[in-house]
C-alpha cells in the first residue's frame, strides 16, 4: 500500500506497529511448550520480509528465492559442522554477505529480462543450487542433510537449550533489527522510487532513474534477508536439509506472503503465522487436504481476496468506520 | 538563434517500413514549435528517438552541441530532456505530490538514499509543491492520481516532465481525450510554461496549436514537408492537399 | 569407440521420443502464453489428468488402447473449457502474479486430489500386446512401443501444424497472437478462439501425458516435477512460435536422454545451465521474436 509510504507520509513508527512485538514477547512467557515453532515462524517471517521487499515493493516476480534461503542455510552449517566457525553473529554476517554476493551475480542477470524469461531464470537458477546441494554430497551432505552443526552461546552468554528459548530470543532480536531496517528502506527515497517502478517502470524511465540498478540493490538487499533467514534457520535447527532449497519452498513462502498480503510489510508477519500454525496442527494428519486446502486458498485469494488477511483486516474495518 | 536541440539526417525503418527519412530539425531555445501531420506521419517515433526509447537507423541527435545519439534514456533525462506521453503513463496509485517528487529526487540526486524517509527530504517536497502550486494543483497534492478527473490527470503529466527541469520539453498530444470544458485549463498551462525552455509539442487539434505555436513543422511520410509560422503553413498550398485527404505526388 | 556409436543411435532415438512427447504436451503452453499473455504453470496437471484417464480406463473400465488415447484428448479437452470459463478467463486482465499464485494454487489441488483418488504410486501403463515387442534398427534393438510413440507423435504435430498453418482457424489464431486488439476489430470473437484454442492446448497435453505416460511417470507430483521442462521448452523455442518448441523439445529431449546416458550423477544440471545460458544470451528463445 503505497499511500503508506513516500514522501507525503509519516515515518514514525504508529502504535499499532508495537503489537506484533508485543505479541512476541507475550507468546515467549505464555506459551512455552511452542518456542521452537515459534523460532521457526519469526525465522520464516524474516524469509518473507525478504519477499516482500522485492516482490510486493519492487514488483520482481521469482520462482527461485529459496536460492539465498538454502545458500544461507548451507553457509552457516558448513561453516560450522566442517570448518569449525560456531559464532552464531559471524555466521549471519557471513551467510549474509555469501548470500549478498550471490544475489548480486545472479540478479545482475535476471533483471535484465523480463515476463516468462525472468520467471523461467528464476526457476532454473533455483533448481541449479538445488542440485549442486544434492550433488555435493562430501560437503553438504547430500540427501541425508547436513548435520554436525555447533553452534556456540549467542554473545558467549546464552546457550541454545533444548526448549528453544534461546532460538526464540535470538530469531526474535535478529527479526526486530531486520524489521527496522526494512522498515526504514521502505520509507526512503530509495523505498518510493521502487514503488514507482513497481507501478509504471515506462515512466521511471523517462525520468531519468537507472531502474535496472535500483533493482538490482534491492534484490541483493533481499538476498541477504533471505541468506539471514537461511543461517537463523541453520542455527536454530543445527541441521540443514535439501528442502530449503528448490521450486517447493520458493511456492511456499510465495503462499505465506499472499495469504498475509503483499506489499504491505505486515503481510509478511500475518503470513507465515498463520500458515506454519495451520501446518503444525493439521499437516501431519490430514496431508492431501491441507495441500488441497493451500491450493484453493490461494486460488481464492488471487480471485477474491487480493489483499490477503491485511487487506480483509483492512476493508473490515473501512466498512466498520463508516457505519459508526 | 542558438539551437538547443537538433537532429541530422535522422532516419529509422522497421524493415521495409521507412518511418523517418533524413531528418533535419532544429529547436532554438525558449522555442514554441508545434510538429503535425496525419496520423502514421511518425511523430511519436520521431519523439521517440529524441529521448531515447528507440534507436534510430542512422543519424545524429544533439542536445547543445554535444552528440546524444547513443545515450540511454536516463542520461538524456539528466542532459535536459523532458517527455509526456500521449496515453497517461502515470502513477496511479500514487500520490500526485509523489508522482512529482519522483522526478524531483531523481533529479536533485537523493533518490538513492535509503536511511532517511523520504518525507524528511523538505528540498523535494517543497519543490515538489511549489511546482503544484504553480499548475493550481496543490489543493489536490495528496489525492491519489487515480482519484482525479482526467484533465487533472493530463495535468500531472505536464506536471512530472517539468519536476526535471528540462531545457527541452517534448509534450506529445497534451489535450489528448481532454474534454473541451477541461481542455482550457490545459491551455493557460501551457501558456504560462517557463519562457526558457525550449518546447516541441505534437497535437492534433489545431486551435491549441495555433494558438500555442510561433513555428510549426508538418511530417508527412517521415519527411520533414514543411516548416514556417501559423499562417504560413495555414496557406500552405501541400499541407492543405494534405488534410484535405488528396494524395500528394 | 566400438560402443559410442550405437550409444548414440540409442541416445538419438529415446531423446527423440521423449522430445516429441515434451513438444506435444508443451505447446499447448506456448500458445496460450502467446496468445491470452496468460502464464499457466498449471499446465502440466492437464497432462497428468491425460495419463490417468488413460490408465484408469484400461485398467478399471477395460477399455482397449486405441480408444483410451482419444478418451484422454477429449476428457481433458472438456475439463479445461470449463475452467477457462469459470476461472481462467477471470484473470485475463490480471497481472501475471495473480496468473502465476492462481495456477500454482490449481496445481496443489491437482496433487492434492491425485494423491486422494490414485495413491502416491506410480500408475502402471497396461500397453496391448500388439505394441509391446521389440524392433530391430541400425543394428539395435529398440522397444516397439518408443517407435509407435515417435510415428504417433509425428502424426499429431503433423496435423497440428497443418491446422494452424492452413485452415481459417489456424489464420484466426495466429491474428491474434500477432495484434489481438486488431483481430478483434476484423471481427474476430476472441473470446471463442481462446476458449477453443486453451481446449485444444490442453487437451493436446492430456494426449502427450498419455502417450508418454510409459516414459514420464504418471504420479501425483508430476505437474511440479515436469513444470520446469515443459516452461524451458517454450521459453527456449520462443513464445508464441509453433516450430520453435519444436525444436527445443528435441533438444531437450536428446540431450537429456544423453545426460542421464554418460553422465547419470549430474542428472538435470546440464540442461538448466544450459537453459539460463540460452536465456542470457537470446532472453526471447532461440526462434523468438519478442520477449
Amino acid at each position: 500500500m503505497t499511500s503508506f509510504i513516500g514522501y507525503g507520509a509519516d515515518p514514525g513508527i504508529r502504535l499499532i506497529e508495537w503489537l506484533p512485538w508485543l505479541a512476541a514477547i507475550a507468546a515467549f512467557f505464555l506459551l512455552p511448550d511452542y518456542l521452537s515453532l515459534g523460532a521457526r515462524v519469526l525465522t520464516y517471517i524474516l524469509f518473507a520480509l525478504s519477499l516482500d521487499l522485492i516482490l510486493g515493493y519492487a514488483g520482481i516476480i521469482t520462482l527461485g528465492h529459496s536460492a539465498f534461503f538454502g545458500i544461507g542455510a548451507y553457509v552457516a552449517g558448513i561453516l560450522s559442522a566442517k570448518l569449525g566457525v560456531i559464532d552464531p553473529v559471524l555466521l549471519l554476517v557471513a551467510a549474509a554477505v555469501m548470500a549478498g554476493a550471490f544475489g548480486v551475480a545472479s540478479g545482475a542477470v535476471i533483471l535484465r529480462t523480463h515476463g516468462l524469461t525472468q520467471l523461467m531464470l528464476t526457476l532454473a537458477i533455483a533448481v541449479v543450487c538445488l542440485e549442486i546441494a544434492h550433488k555435493a554430497t562430501p560437503i553438504t551432505g547430500g540427501a541425508d542433510g547436513l548435520s554436525g552443526v555447533t553452534i556456540a552461546p549467542v554473545f558467549g552468554a546464552f546457550r541454545f537449550d533444548l526448549f528453544g528459548k534461546t532460538a526464540y530470543v535470538w530469531c526474535l532480536t535478529v527479526l526486530f533489527a531486520s524489521w527496522w531496517l526494512t522498515r526504514r528502506i521502505i520509507y526512503s527515497p530509495f523505498g518510493a522510487a521502487l514503488a514507482g517502478i513497481r507501478e509504471n517502470r515506462v515512466r521511471m524511465h523517462a525520468i531519468g532513474v537507472p531502474v535496472y540498478r535500483r533493482l538490482l540493490t534491492a534484490y541483493t538487499i533481499s538476498a541477504m534477508m533471505a541468506g539471514t533467514a537461511g543461517a537463523l534457520l541453520a542455527e536454530t535447527n543445527q541441521f540443514v536439509g535439501l528442502n530449503v532449497l528448490g521450486f517447493e519452498p520458493s511456492g511456499e513462502l510465495m503462499v505465506m506472503l499472499i495469504l498475509g498480503g503483499v506489499g504491505r510489510l505486515y503481510g509478511a508477519f500475518v503470513g507465515p503465522l498463520v500458515y506454519l500454525i495451520a501446518q503444525d496442527f493439521l499437516a501431519k494428519q490430514f496431508p492431501e487436504y491441507w495441500y488441497f486446502g493451500i491450493g484453493l486458498m490461494l486460488v481464492v485469494v488471487v480471485l477474491f481476496a487480493r489483499g490477503g488477511i491485511l487487506g480483509l483486516v483492512d476493508k473490515l474495518v473501512a466498512r466498520w468506520r463508516k457505519q459508526n | 538563434m542558438t539551437p538547443v536541440l537538433e537532429t541530422r539526417n535522422l532516419c529509422k525503418s522497421f524493415g521495409a517500413l521507412v518511418v523517418a527519412e533524413n531528418m533535419n530539425f532544429c529547436l532554438e531555445v525558449g522555442a514554441r514549435r508545434a510538429l503535425i501531420g496525419p496520423n502514421g506521419a511518425g511523430k511519436t517515433t520521431f519523439i521517440n528517438m529524441l529521448t531515447g526509447l528507440l534507436a534510430p537507423s542512422s543519424g545524429q541527435v544533439l542536445l547543445g552541441g554535444e552528440d546524444i545519439t547513443r545515450l540511454a534514456q536516463e542520461a538524456r533525462v539528466k542532459r535536459g530532456i523532458g517527455r509526456t506521453f500521449q496515453i497517461n503513463t502515470l502513477f496511479r496509485d500514487m500520490s500526485m505530490l509523489d508522482n512529482v517528487a519522483l522526478g524531483v529526487a531523481e533529479r536533485q540526486g537523493v533518490a538513492r538514499r535509503l536511511w532517511r524517509a523520504a518525507s524528511h527530504h523538505h528540498q523535494v517536497r517543497e519543490e515538489a509543491m511549489a511546482l503544484l502550486d504553480t499548475l493550481g494543483l496543490a489543493d489536490d497534492a495528496g489525492t491519489r492520481v487515480v482519484d482525479l478527473p482526467y484533465g487533472k490527470q493530463r495535468l500531472v503529466e505536464i506536471a512530472i516532465a517539468l519536476g526535471l527541469k528540462p531545457r527541452v520539453l517534448l509534450l506529445d498530444e497534451p489535450a489528448a481525450g481532454v474534454p473541451s470544458l477541461e481542455s482550457g485549463m490545459i491551455l493557460q498551462v501551457l501558456d504560462r510554461l517557463p519562457e526558457e525552455i525550449a518546447i516541441l509539442i505534437i497535437e492534433h487539434d489545431m486551435d491549441v496549436v495555433f494558438r500555442f505555436a510561433r513555428c510549426i513543422t508538418v511530417l508527412v511520410d517521415g519527411r520533414v514537408l514543411c516548416e514556417g509560422s501559423p499562417a504560413e503553413i495555414a496557406s500552405d498550398a501541400r499541407v492543405q492537399r494534405v488534410y484535405l485527404g488528396e494524395q500528394h505526388e | 569407440m566400438e560402443a559410442f556409436l550405437p550409444s548414440v543411435v540409442s541416445i538419438a532415438f529415446h531423446g527423440v521420443a521423449y522430445g516429441m512427447i515434451l513438444y506435444v504436451i508443451s505447446v499447448g503452453l506456448s500458445v496460450t502464453m502467446g496468445l491470452m499473455g496468460f502464464v499457466n504453470l498449471a499446465h502440466g496437471a492437464f497432462a497428468m489428468a491425460g495419463g490417468y484417464v488413460l490408465t484408469s480406463a484400461i485398467s478399471r473400465l477395460g477399455l482397449a488402447f486405441p480408444l483410451a488415447l482419444p478418451l484422454a484428448f477429449i476428457v481433458v479437452a472438456a475439463v479445461s473449457v470449463l475452467l477457462e470459463r469459470w476461472l481462467y478467463s477471470r484473470l485475463y486482465e490480471a497481472g501475471e502474479l495473480e496468473q502465476v499464485l492462481f495456477t500454482i494454487g490449481l496445481i496443489f489441488m491437482a496433487v492434492a486430489t491425485a494423491q486422494v483418488v490414485f495413491g502416491m504410486l506410480q500408475q502402471p501403463v497396461l500397453l496391448p500386446e500388439y505394441l509391446k515387442g521389440r524392433v530391430s534398427l541400425l543394428g539395435r534393438e529398440f522397444p516397439l512401443y518408443r517407435l509407435f510413440l515417435i510415428v504417433a507423435s509425428g502424426a499429431i504435430i503433423a496435423a497440428l501444424w497443418f491446422g494452424v498453418e492452413r485452415t481459417l482457424w489456424g489464420a484466426m489464431v495466429r491474428a491474434a497472437v500477432d495484434n489481438r486488439t486488431m483481430a478483434q476489430s476484423i471481427g474476430i470473437n476472441t473470446r471463442r478462439l481462446f476458449t477453443v484454442t486453451f481446449a485444444l492446448g490442453s487437451g493436446l497435453a492430456g494426449l502427450g501425458g498419455a502417450l508418454g505416460a510409459e516414459i514420464i511417470a504418471i504420479q501425483p507430483t508430476y505437474p511440479f516435477e515436469h513444470l520446469a521442462y515443459f516452461l524451458i521448452v517454450v521459453a527456449v523455442g520462443g513464445l508464441g512460435s509453433l516450430r520453435g518448441p519444436f525444436a527445443a523439445a528435441l533438444l531437450i529431449g536428446v540431450s537429456d536422454t544423453a545426460c542421464k546416458y554418460w553422465v547419470p550423477e549430474f542428472g538435470a544440471f546440464f540442461i538448466y545451465v544450459a537453459t539460463i545460458l540460452i536465456l542470457l544470451w537470446r532472453p526471447a528463445g532461440l526462434f523468438g521474436t519478442r520477449v
